[in-house]
């Protein structure tokens, strides 16, 4: 029997911005040129994470990973690879040269090899568009032991021995919420799935919707079962529109097959779900101003207590959960509670999903047990810092996280380790920073997204934010004073304690862990006026060296006439009148600009 | 019961209470800015912030319950430094014009930055700058002045269910602002002014006229006539720091007339009057003319309420125009005959508890004789404030009697500043013109309090009457909504916009540096101002008003005359505002 092949194609933003479009319509022409059509398997997935080596395809039987070709290289792997069944070598991805191998196993590939995909495990393996797909990797099957050899009680306990804590950031125990919710008397009570991902550079909750939705529906019946719910809401963002299809897509198959609706499996159990979009406010991932938005209205936070496992959603009893949280579910109660708080640390159990970005050489998705070190995720999976620059610093927890120097690169990934070191888990960004950028610019970076984001509603987050904003400011633009730096300490403590919610309580994060771990740099600018990285445009020196010839071209592309000089003679720049644009310094044809 | 302890003293306190409840009872005065008790709340400004023991950060303590055992310091140097900088944070971002500013002496803010011991700033920056809205007939919006306390949202959404502020924006950004940043008048207000009250800085003020009336009160050449609402005088006297509760009708009086005016005449009067018309209008309908319930129509932001949210109950509406109306319309026609004057020449100013009554004022339905009737409308703030800048020692004024024709009232009259007076003093007239019998019991306790929604039934010739009062425009909604659903319920049913109605409105003096707006003890001691001025009258009943008497025989013949209708009543017809659902959709 010949061999069926099946190609995959990374359907995330990345590749799609690699052309993984064109490259598929290409894929299909050459397919018909040779009388294929039909007989190789096409499809998309959710993002793979190999997001550096886009566009990223599979092909199976084999898992034969390409990555990084064009269109023209098209016809070439077609006819090798599915017409001789010969791999071309060239494009198959392969970090990994101690088995340098032909055929590429996923796990073989060291940035796959290195992790352990529980959230993900489907992702880029099944097509999330295709409900039997996700059956046949065992999708519905804890829904139907939940159903038939559970009581919800057993449920509730399986998940709490599990171990299993939020995934959106704050790491509360999950079967602690599910119990609380569960413990309420109520005719109505409800389940959310927390989809509004908003941290800049953030997509594990994208991807795994992308990528696998009907996990996530099936996370939610199990709850809905356990806490007592017949309703359950997907909040997600207006933003990520194929994650949208398909848990729409999802939703209807699955109620189509009798996984949702009335007498599931023939149970007595009834549960709808429905998809509800954001509208763009990052503070909607905040839960009790998500809950508003789904309501109707802006979505502020609201003080707590009362709780949503008292009242929520319509003032109803609510379990409102994380996509990865959710996805975490199924496997827990297939595989256990015993085996799944086997993977990680005393206090964190399972795996994290990380979007590794930034100063690394693969960036993209990676799913790691908990406890892995910041080492063994920048160098082990990320490879590495690119070029010969020098790290200098990881960021975790998204933009109100808390950036790490080099001495904390061997902390061990877990709720309790982050918070200790002065970050936290957060969703799971984690950019990486190396020595060109300044960490007093990071640091307003972030906080200038959070003052943007802030909801407006309490004293610090909306007022404080803006003036560590307007300090920091000052600090790159070389303005800063003595007292700035304690300043920004006072108003960023005050800012975490007092804070209505999550974004303002964290908002500080950046700001005070740089303070902490680079303090010299913060010095630097305010006393020095030096910006070491040379980012802080305000603080660049440029002078003209004695290798100037005396062209003149500076001279004319100095927009307020800050350099002078005679014909063939060496300039000079009035440090005075320069605005710092570095316009000499891109028209220089003799290197004789020095930037400092 | 259950034991905390504050600041490391042992209490027995109740459970189920916050805090800051908890902490109220026992003498500590927790700093506060964005809670109010009569709102939801909010958690917004964070100066309640307490510390707790076991809790990683500050716990607000408005919102925070108590618990056994826990341990709660209010005031460590931590939490002192924290809330000093929270509040000098607001400070920042507001305008530093305290000495010109409206409310100066007189705000929240101000008070709570000198108990803060702000005496020095440390992290000015940038200040929000917006343009002030002064489009609305009654009341001035100044984004700039806001601190984003959330009250005036709070209270026109869930006490007045008006809904016509909200937050728009982020972060730094923030503002709260009428639908679509419209113009406020295009706006849903009705103009009720609660949000001036609850403002703890002077983000919202009413439309004020001092200025100009102080310059027409030097024209010789106009005839200067000055009415004043029940409510007034048993309010004025907090914005000269008397204790609530006391009135000064008579010391009002010589005020006014130490102003510049030349005649001072009583709101009650035309109180009186209304009753006459509408106890007939009742009457009329309650024999088969017309449709029931009948609604009052005393109040001007339930009127705008009325045509923008209720245009299918307009029918219901007594036509009677309110008595500030009625007396301005009279005013202009039977007392400028009398006094042989050129209306034209008459200045007419409305001294009222009300900032919907500018509103009212300029309602092209009530011109007289292409005339505006009402002139100038001020509230209580502006007339005190008017008082003290002439230097007019109100407190110790000898007091003088109101002019006639338009001064003599009856105590049904008074009592129209409170909540269920309208219909008190409506019964105690339908009942005799009704039966000829005169209503004995006529202090009608089941109609008289705070409670929102107030029921009662009374027999007139073996006939049931069921009446109905709500006070506040959230309660007037839910009243008529029961309406829309049975229009049999009810025959009669008073609706007052304000909370409390006149005595809480939005013109009132502002709460002290040891109340709150809104207050129901200050409420009841103003409402308590009025009954003690009905009890201690011989005639309480309007019909019984000789110059009411004089007034029909006169001039406008019997209730509900031609003449009557001409002067004394009105139409309404629906309006809709942006932002508002047509009706034929909402009756879906």
């Amino acid at each position: 029997m010949p061999v069926r092949f099946n190609i995959t194609l990374c359907d995330g933003p990345s590749c799609i911005h690699k052309r993984s479009k064109e490259v598929v319509s290409t894929i299909e022409g050459e397919l018909e040129k040779h009388g294929l059509t039909g007989k190789v398997g096409i499809n998309l997935s959710g993002c793979l994470g190999m997001c550096s080596k886009g566009p990223v395809m599979i092909i199976n039987p084999g898992y034969t990973i390409y990555g990084a070709f064009a269109e023209e290289d098209i016809p070439e792997i077609i006819q090798q690879h599915i017409m001789k069944k010969k791999p071309v070598t060239r494009f198959i991805i392969d970090e990994d040269h101690l088995y340098n191998r032909f055929f590429r196993v996923f796990g073989d590939v060291n940035f796959f090899g290195k992790q352990m995909r529980i959230a993900l495990r489907n992702c880029g393996i099944i097509d999330p568009e295709n409900i039997d797909d996700y059956i046949s990797l065992r999708g519905y099957e804890a829904l139907a032991k939940a159903l038939t050899d559970m009581s919800p009680g057993k449920v509730i306990a399986e998940i709490k021995k599990s171990g299993l804590r939020g995934r959106g950031g704050a790491g509360f125990p999950t079967g602690i919420k599910w119990e609380l919710t569960a413990k309420e008397e109520n005719d109505e009570k409800y389940v959310i799935c927390n989809a509004d991902e908003g941290d800049p550079g953030a997509f594990m909750d994208r991807s795994a919707i992308e990528g696998d939705p009907h996990t996530i529906v099936e996370g939610m019946l199990i709850a809905g079962f356990a806490i007592g719910a017949k309703k359950g809401i997907v909040y997600i963002r207006a933003e990520y529109p194929l994650a949208v299809k398909r848990i729409k897509k999802a939703i209807a198959d699955a109620g189509r097959e009798g996984f949702l609706g009335d007498n599931i499996l023939g149970s007595n159990f009834n549960f709808d779900i429905e998809v509800r979009l954001g509208a763009g406010a990052f503070v909607c991932g905040e839960e009790t101003a998500l809950m508003l938005s789904i309501e109707g209205h802006r979505g502020m936070p609201r003080p707590r207590p009362p709780f949503p496992s008292v009242s929520g959603l319509f003032g109803k009893p609510t379990l409102i959960n994380n996509v990865e949280t959710w996805a975490n579910i199924p496997v827990i109660i297939l595989d256990g509670a015993d085996w799944f708080s086997s993977l990680g640390t005393e206090k964190s159990k399972g795996t994290k999903v990380f979007a590794l970005a930034g100063k690394v050489k693969n960036t993209g998705l990676v799913e790691v047990p908990m406890g892995t070190t910041l080492r063994q995720i920048i160098y082990n999976i990320g490879g590495g810092i690119p070029g010969d620059k020098k790290f200098k610093a990881v960021q975790t927890g998204g933009p109100s996280g808390g950036c790490l120097s080099e001495e904390y690169l061997d902390t061990k990934i877990d709720y309790e380790s982050l918070a200790k070191a002065g970050s936290i888990m957060g969703s799971g960004g984690m950019i990486i920073i190396d020595e060109d950028s300044c960490m007093v610019n990071i640091a307003k970076f972030f906080l200038e997204f959070t003052q943007n984001e802030s909801c407006g509603k309490c004293t610090p987050c909306r007022e404080g934010t803006k003036r560590m904003l307007e300090i920091l400011t000052r600090i790159t633009e070389g303005k800063g004073a003595e007292g700035d730096i304690d300043k920004l300490q006072r108003l960023g403590n005050m800012i975490k304690k007092a804070s209505l919610c999550g974004l303002g309580q964290s908002a500080p994060n950046p700001v005070l862990s740089t303070i902490k771990n680079f303090r010299a740099e913060y010095e630097e600018h305010v006393f020095n006026k030096r910006c070491r990285a040379g980012v802080c445009q305000h603080l660049l020196v440029y002078e003209i060296t004695d290798k100037c010839v005396g062209c003149s071209v500076c001279k004319k592309a100095c927009s307020v006439g800050a350099i002078s000089g005679a014909p063939k003679a060496r300039h000079v720049i009035d440090i005075n009148k320069c605005i710092k644009c570095g316009a000499c310094f891109k028209v220089c044809k003799f290197n004789a600009i020095r930037k400092s | 019961m259950i034991s905390i302890f504050i600041n490391d003293k042992p209490y027995k306190v109740e459970a189920g209470q916050t805090i800051m409840q908890a902490a109220d009872k026992l003498g500590f005065h927790i700093p506060r800015l964005c809670y109010h008790p009569k709102l939801s709340i909010e958690g917004a400004c964070r100066v309640c912030i307490v510390e707790v023991v076991g809790m990683r950060n500050y716990v607000a303590s408005c919102a925070y319950p108590v618990s056994e055992g826990m341990k709660i310091y209010t005031n460590t140097e931590e939490i002192r430094r924290a809330r000093r900088d929270i509040v000098e944070l607001i400070l920042d971002n507001h305008p530093e014009d305290c000495h010109t500013c409206e409310r100066d002496g007189n705000c929240e803010l101000q008070r709570l930055a000198f108990a803060m011991g702000i005496r020095k700033r440390h992290f000015e920056g940038e200040k929000k700058h917006y343009e002030k809205d002064l489009s609305s007939t009654s009341v001035i919006r100044d984004p700039n002045k806001c601190i984003l306390c959330g009250r005036c949202v709070r209270i026109c959404s869930e006490i007045q269910k008006v809904n016509a502020l909200g937050y728009a924006h982020r972060g730094f950004k923030t503002v709260v602002m009428p639908a679509y940043n419209m113009p406020f008048k295009d706006s849903v207000c009705t103009t009720c002014g609660q949000c001036i009250n609850v403002c703890p800085t002077a983000a919202f003020i009413e439309k004020n006229f001092t200025q100009e009336l102080f310059q027409k009160l030097g024209d010789k050449s106009l005839i200067k006539v000055a009415q004043i609402a029940p409510s007034v005088r048993a309010a004025i006297g907090e914005a000269f720091n008397l204790e609530p509760g006391r009135q000064l009708e008579k010391e009002l009086t010589a005020a006014l007339r130490k102003l510049g005016f030349d005649y001072v005449f009583d709101t009650q009067f035309s109180a009186d009057l209304t009753i006459m018309e509408e106890a007939s209008e009742f009457l009329e309908r309650f024999q088969g003319k017309g449709k029931l319930p009948m609604i009052t129509s005393c109040s001007s932001a339930w009127m705008k309420c009325l045509e923008q949210f209720y245009p299918d109950l307009i029918d219901n509406v007594s036509t009677c125009k309110s008595p500030m109306s009625m007396a301005s319309a009279l005013i202009k026609s039977y007392f400028a005959k009398k006094i042989k004057a050129d209306p034209k020449k008459i200045l007419s100013v409305a001294c009222m508890c009300c900032t919907a009554k500018k509103y009212e004022a300029l309602r092209p339905e009530l011109m007289v004789d292409g005339m505006q009737a009402t002139d100038m409308v001020i509230t209580t703030r502006e007339l005190a404030w008017m008082i003290k800048s002439a230097g007019i020692d109100l407190l110790h004024i000898k007091g003088e009697e109101f002019d006639h024709p338009l001064g003599y009232s009856s105590g049904a009259g008074t009592i129209f500043g409170v909540t269920g007076g309208v219909m008190e003093a409506a019964i105690r007239t339908a009942y005799e013109l009704y039966t000829g019998e005169t209503l004995l019991d006529i202090e009608i306790q089941d109609i008289r309090g705070l409670k929102g929604i107030k029921e009662g039934k009374l027999v007139i010739d073996g006939k049931e009457i069921r009446i109905a009062v709500a006070h506040g425009l959230g309660n007037a909604n839910e009243i008529l909504n029961t309406i829309r659903k049975d229009l049999q319920r009810y025959h009669f049913v008073e609706i007052m916009g304000c909370p409390g109605g006149c005595i809480g409105g939005g013109g009132q003096p502002y709460a002290g540096s040891n109340s709150l707006p809104l207050d129901e003890e200050c409420l009841m001691k103003r409402a308590e101002a009025l009954y003690g001025l009905d009890r201690n009258k011989t005639i309480r009943r309007s019909h019984e008003n000789p110059d009411v008497q004089r007034l029909y025989k006169e001039f406008l013949g019997r209730p509900m005359s031609a003449m009557s209708h001409k002067l004394l009543h009105t139409h309404y017809k629906p309006k809709e505002p942006r932002g508002i659902v047509p009706a034929e959709l909402t009756a879906r």
